[in-house]
């Protein structure tokens, strides 16, 4: 959120306070260890019964991995995540679509663009009964999907919805760890190789920055740097890297 | 009986049991461990702020923050229990970190299995694997590297290693100290249960036997998210300066907590046992005191700060009991419902233990061994040495290892600068400066068993290159020397020679060994595992951003070779390939090795080198390989050059294990700079190729052209074939 020039402010899960914030994260991580279903106690947290009236009344309201799975047991999307088929922890950049660039946190993309984030997950499987996937489609709130491999066997490839006001957004993938150059993925959907370069999931932040200034919040944000492509790469080379399949392990590639 | 002058109770003899176990005390390996003290200079101490004897060794790494360090086993839980026994590994090694006051920001794992393809080894690869994701992922630190080692003498005796690193300002260093009369002594995190009782007595400090009975009951099992809240609270309670000394409960539990931290500081110490929170109300005394309940911590705290402690826990929902408090009179007390079980000079249990001058023997077999060079015929010819270059690269030790490396979290945290399958795992530290550093493993139990003492230092150059490869200026040393019984003179021998080997290498280095781990016992019947000294290296970066991947990219670039090439196949890869295991490892020499550190770190300081890998395990065929596949970007390489003036023909060139050798990728611009400085410093260089981004091979000209795609199949196939 820094980075794409937010101000950050930590909530603490047992006050039922939301700080006067425009907008909430739900990061992800193992809540309560996830020894139940993930997310199953968090969401009962004092702090999400604010979360979940704030969203009602239109607080954009994003849910990244257990993030997603909360927002899953609390009811604001619908669906849920069971353990991956192939049954182990994997963490490996995943490339995905970005099929609704409409709600308030995909606003910066093209529809249907691509974008490397890193997938890291035990539990990403998301899975709901035939009638929620139709309505999903039908209604274009399938936001992200998996492109080329699909990593865990979620239905239809979904990655990641959002409610039907486009308000609420959760995904398995993690855009917070491609949105500074060199600590990123080693590609980006763009065709970009290089140690780190990836910053696909900027994008994620910096719409919904742009969404509440043009929602009339009366904060002031600073300007919106463009996503970074590069940073990280020798000052030597002046020509692009040639556009090319990236083919190197780790990488969950068409 | 001559310490106490009377009969022990029952509490004080499972209490010295625990604490005089091999495993706590070290009483076989103390005697040669003091060579790491001894052979310590003024100038090696210089960043050094805590030295071994506390739970993890702290560094200065500048602008004022501090980095501590450490690297433990967890072999014989992880053998019982593979799950939780190498999930609790991690767990142990955090708490270690935690205690001297900083914040874990990563973790690594050398692994050591046995033959891929005995039936047991998948049990302890899907187990282990599994169970350090597990935890760690679930503590949120990224596992940034490591090593995966398939040999059938580890076969009844995997190794876990594990390797933690945390971060802190110099100000914020804790210490394991009771000190200050009338001082309250607490515990705090999980409930004390049945788990891990003897872990450290029974387990670890002796060998695995067919006819004794399981030793599952022993193996203690982790609760990630009680670590982890266990970590934000620690932090908090440091942060808020209301602890005054802190020690986490590990190996021993309450006996080694208490005993340590009573002899660590000015006093004694009363407890009350009945105090203690329990998970299991039917324990006795004596198994309170050795239970290895993980997720535990004690600390020290004055009367006038308990209020803030209880806060801090309250907020943290963290369960507490005060035990007790500090004493004036010198002795450990312990009670029981009114009646005292313990009365003891705490030194006694923690620092005065029996210590063993063990007999030790060179093994008649050495000689034989060593005569015993490599001598099967060698791959000639073009198709050939192909051929051969596709087997190295598939087999379990050289093959890929992102099926084990992405069931662990190398990004969170947001700080991982590289990770496997890099050399070293690099970490920032300030996010403003990007001071940050690199660590790295390393470990070669052929070498060693072929010769302990140069093994041990060639596992020290390894891990020494691997980080100066990656940018970082090496700084500080960890050991986990594992080896079979210290019963056994031979194996004495062994362990002798390799940790004089490793005190004069870091000598030689000017690097100190800040602290580590000894495990022994390491042997099922009379078969012990080959010596394997597990050496970690710390390196430091001024920032960050100019670490130097494994890989290259840019088209065009010219690919340096540095260092010479002998023939030194004895104890390589492509020897164990072929079932050999003979004659004596490659000679090292370490001032050439720390000259090889400087240059590859002044190259990548002046931004002269995009891209460097060390040559060791399977030699330039590995290196070549895992640096063309790193990006999927191919090269022409040329090698005649290099063959003539090292005089070895083309498959030695490809498969020799010689030392102090690097790759590099140098972009056109840089070319003149680096051959300068590299001519400047007597260092042997040439340039053997060209990255070519079209090719998408590993083109040996005039010899044989090899397909990325072929050659990544090869790599990449192993491990999924055999664990799915």
């Amino acid at each position: 959120m820094t980075i794409a020039g937010g101000t950050a402010v930590g909530l603490w899960h047992a006050e039922a306070n939301l700080q006067d914030v425009d907008a909430v994260i739900i990061p992800g991580g193992f809540s309560y260890g996830d020894y139940l279903r993930a997310g199953a106690i968090a969401r009962f947290a004092p702090l999400m019964d604010k979360v979940v009236d704030a969203s009602k009344a239109g607080m954009p309201v994003l849910g990244i991995c257990n993030g997603f799975q909360i927002l899953t047991e609390a009811h604001l999307l619908p669906g849920s995540m069971i353990k991956n088929n192939h049954l182990k922890f994997s963490c490996a950049d995943q490339l995905l679509r970005v099929e609704n660039n409409t709600t308030a946190w995909t606003s910066a993309y093209a529809k249907d663009s691509g974008m490397v984030i890193p997938l890291k997950n035990q539990d990403g499987q998301y899975v709901a009964d035939e009638k929620t996937l139709d309505e999903l489609e039908g209604e274009g709130r399938v936001v992200f999907r998996y492109d080329g491999v699909n990593p865990n066997g979620s239905r239809r490839n979904i990655a990641g919805i959002s409610n039907a006001a486009g308000n609420v957004v959760g995904l398995m993938p993690h855009p917070e760890h491609a949105v500074e150059a060199g600590f990123g993925p080693d590609a980006s959907a763009y065709g970009e190789v290089g140690l780190g370069y990836g910053t696909d999931g900027l994008g994620i932040f910096t719409s919904v920055l742009t969404s509440l200034v043009a929602g009339g919040k009366s904060r002031p944000f600073p300007q919106i740097p463009p996503p970074a492509r590069r940073s990280s790469a020798s000052t030597r080379s002046s020509t692009p890297p040639p556009h090319r399949t990236p083919t190197f392990p780790g990488l969950n590639w068409a | 009986m001559e310490i106490l002058g009377r009969r022990p109770t029952a509490a004080e003899l499972a209490m010295y049991s625990v604490m005089w176990s091999e495993h706590c005390s070290y009483k076989s390996s103390k005697v040669h461990l003091s060579q790491f003290g001894e052979k310590v200079t003024d100038k090696m101490k210089e960043h050094l702020l805590v030295g071994i004897g506390e739970n993890a060794g702290v560094v200065d790494i500048g602008e004022g923050w501090a980095v501590t360090f450490k690297v433990e086993s967890h072999n014989h839980p992880s053998f019982v229990e593979p799950y939780q026994g190498a999930a609790t590994g991690v767990g142990g090694i955090v708490r270690d970190i935690i205690s001297m006051g900083a914040r874990p920001v990563a973790v690594m794992d050398p692994l050591r299995f046995g033959a891929i393809d005995h039936p047991d080894t998948a049990r302890l690869v899907h187990g282990i694997v599994s169970g350090i994701g597990g935890y760690g992922n679930s503590l949120g630190l990224p596992n940034i590297g490591g090593e995966l080692v398939f040999d059938s003498v580890y076969q009844g005796n995997p190794l876990v290693n594990a390797l933690a690193v945390g971060v802190m300002r110099h100000e914020d260093i804790r210490l394991a100290n009771a000190s200050g009369t009338g001082n309250k002594v607490v515990l705090f995190g999980a409930r004390t249960g049945g788990d891990g009782i003897g872990g450290a007595s029974v387990l670890a400090s002796e060998s695995f036997d067919a006819d004794k009975p399981s030793k599952r009951p022993a193996v203690q099992v982790g609760d990630p998210f009680a670590e982890k809240v266990l970590i934000e609270c620690c932090l908090e309670l440091f942060k808020a300066s209301v602890v005054e000394g802190i020690q986490d409960l590990g190996a021993a539990g309450i006996s080694c907590a208490t005993s340590e931290l009573a002899s660590n500081g000015d006093g004694g110490m009363h407890v009350e046992l009945t105090n203690v929170l329990l998970r299991d109300p039917t324990l006795t005394p004596g198994e309170i005191l050795m239970s290895e309940s993980q997720e535990r911590m004690m600390a020290v705290v004055t009367p006038e700060n308990v209020e803030a402690f209880e806060a801090i826990m309250a907020k943290w929902n963290v369960e507490y009991s005060w035990l007790g408090e500090v004493t004036g009179t010198g002795r450990l007390v312990i009670d029981w419902a009114g009646e005292t079980i313990v009365d003891v000079d705490p030194k006694t249990v923690a620092h005065e233990g029996p210590v063993y001058h063990r007999p030790f023997h060179r093994p008649e077999w050495q000689d034989q061994l060593q005569a015993d060079s490599f001598a099967e015929t060698r791959p000639f010819g073009s198709d050939a040495v192909k051929k051969a270059m596709l087997e190295l690269m598939a087999s379990p030790n050289m093959c890929d290892k992102s099926w084990v490396t992405n069931q662990f979290d190398r990004y969170v945290q947001g700080n991982t600068a590289l990770a496997m399958p890099d050399d070293a795992g690099v970490i920032r530290v300030d996010e403003t400066t990007g001071l940050g550093v690199a660590i790295s493993t390393d470990a070669n139990g052929r070498y060693a068993y072929l010769d302990p003492y140069e093994g041990a230092r060639l596992a020290l150059a390894e891990s020494y290159r691997n980080v100066a490869t990656s940018g970082a200026t090496p700084l500080a040393v960890s050991d986990c020397l594992n080896f079979g019984s210290p019963e056994d003179p031979e194996v004495m021998w062994q362990f002798a020679e390799a940790v004089r080997g490793l005190a004069d290498g870091c000598r030689e280095l000017g690097i100190p060994v800040t602290g580590g781990n000894v495990s022994l016992y390491n042997q099922t019947g009379g078969v012990a595992i080959h010596p394997t000294p597990v050496v970690g290296v710390l390196g430091v970066f001024d920032d960050v951003a100019r670490r130097t991947p494994s890989g290259w990219r840019e088209d065009g670039q010219a690919i340096y070779l540095m260092g010479v090439t002998r023939d030194e196949l004895d104890g390589s890869e492509f020897a164990n390939l072929h079932g050999h295991l003979g004659g004596r490892p490659p000679a090292v020499d370490l001032k050439t090795e720390k000259l090889l550190g400087e240059l590859l770190v002044n190259a990548s300081r002046d931004g002269m080198i995009d891209a460097a890998h060390d040559l060791s395990e399977g030699g330039l065929a590995a290196a070549l390989s895992e640096m063309a596949l790193r990006f999927g970007v191919g090269a022409r390489i040329g090698l005649d050059e290099a063959c003539e003036r090292d005089g070895v023909d083309l498959f030695t060139m490809l498969f020799s294990e010689s030392q102090s050798r690097a790759v590099v990728a140098v972009a056109r611009s840089e070319e003149v700079r680096f051959k300068d400085m590299c001519g400047a410093r007597g260092y042997a260089h040439m340039r053997i190729g060209v990255v070519d981004t079209e090719i998408e091979a590993l083109d040996f000209q005039g010899h044989f052209s090899l397909p990325l795609s072929e050659l990544k199949e090869a790599y990449e196939g192993t491990l999924p074939k055999h664990f799915g």
